[in-house]
């Protein structure tokens, strides 16, 4: 297992966790495209979620570290943290590559006499 | 959904006998994955073991010392003998001091079939949240077009029935 995989793995699963649910999806994917975007403007992007229901959404993406945000006047301001994002595609990048290494072992075993 | 899994895909000169039992026999399963194992694999139970680095590779070996007697474990979901074994797991769950139980698991499931000059080895690990990302491309790291591309990979699963639209 190399360096740092510890801390990473640690920090990557409530990243996946927040981003396991369509409507949290979708925030992302919005804010993919530009931000930041106010509670109100996010709400549009979730059909049929209360204000409340999107409130919560957006917490659970900024306990994650997926989101920041800061009140502008009386609106709430949400911005993505792209590092956070890549963070958990290093770690992908990182679980990968553990696979690779894993079947170049197995390759060893079976291929080789024993 | 393509970017929620890891999918591997390697052909092994080897018999299907043989390469069945390296996956599915927990002694030859722990000399190349690294752990040491307490029982079989068996469908629908979970399987301990602790982290034993590897006997194959002495580097490798060298690098996951420092993780030995790490506890593991995985619940077996299936097993089709010869063709297909597949169990969950917390991907790199190896913080002793962490309780994994409340994080997502992961599927991984290996599976057999022939292949020119021996056994095709495919090995899919999925369930890591949805993550919308294709992490292969290096382009995608943290830059513009990266995340040009990264919003397109996002519609597109959105457009594949990841929202709730109608009940999805």
């Amino acid at each position: 297992m190399p360096r740092g995989h510890r801390g990473a793995s640690a920090n990557a699963a409530p990243v996946f966790s927040a981003l396991g649910d369509p409507v949290r999806l979708a925030i992302v994917a919005r804010l993919c495209k530009g931000g930041p975007l106010s509670t109100v403007e996010l709400q549009s992007c979730a059909e049929g979620v209360s204000r409340q229901g999107i409130t919560k959404h957006l917490r659970v993406l900024e306990g994650a570290g997926l989101l920041d945000s800061e009140r502008v006047g009386r609106e709430r301001q949400w911005r993505l943290q792209s590092q956070r994002l890549a963070a958990v595609r290093d770690y992908l990048d990182r679980v990968s590559a553990q696979w690779d290494r894993r079947l170049e072992r197995l390759r060893a075993l079976v291929e080789g006499g024993d | 959904m393509a970017a929620d899994r890891i999918e591997k895909k390697i052909v092994l000169k080897a018999t299907r006998e043989r390469v069945w039992q390296a996956i599915i026999d927990p002694a030859r399963f722990g000399a190349w994955f690294g752990v040491e194992l307490d029982g079989p694999f068996v469908a629908g139970q979970e399987t301990t073991g602790r982290i034993a680095p590897t006997r194959v590779d002495p580097d490798v070996a060298r690098m996951q010392e420092p993780y030995r007697g790490i506890p593991w474990r995985v619940t077996v979901e299936r097993i089709e003998p010869m063709t297909l074994f597949s169990f969950r797991w917390h991907p790199g769950a190896v913080d002793p001091d962490r309780d994994y139980a409340g994080e997502p698991t992961t599927l991984v499931t290996f599976e057999l079939a022939e292949a020119d000059g021996g056994m095709l080895l495919t090995i899919t690990e999925s369930g890591f949240g949805r993550i919308p990302a294709d992490r292969r491309t290096a382009a995608m790291r943290g830059n513009d077009e990266g995340w040009t591309h990264q919003t397109r990979l996002i519609e597109k699963y959105l457009a594949h029935g990841g929202y709730p639209s109608g009940g999805g």
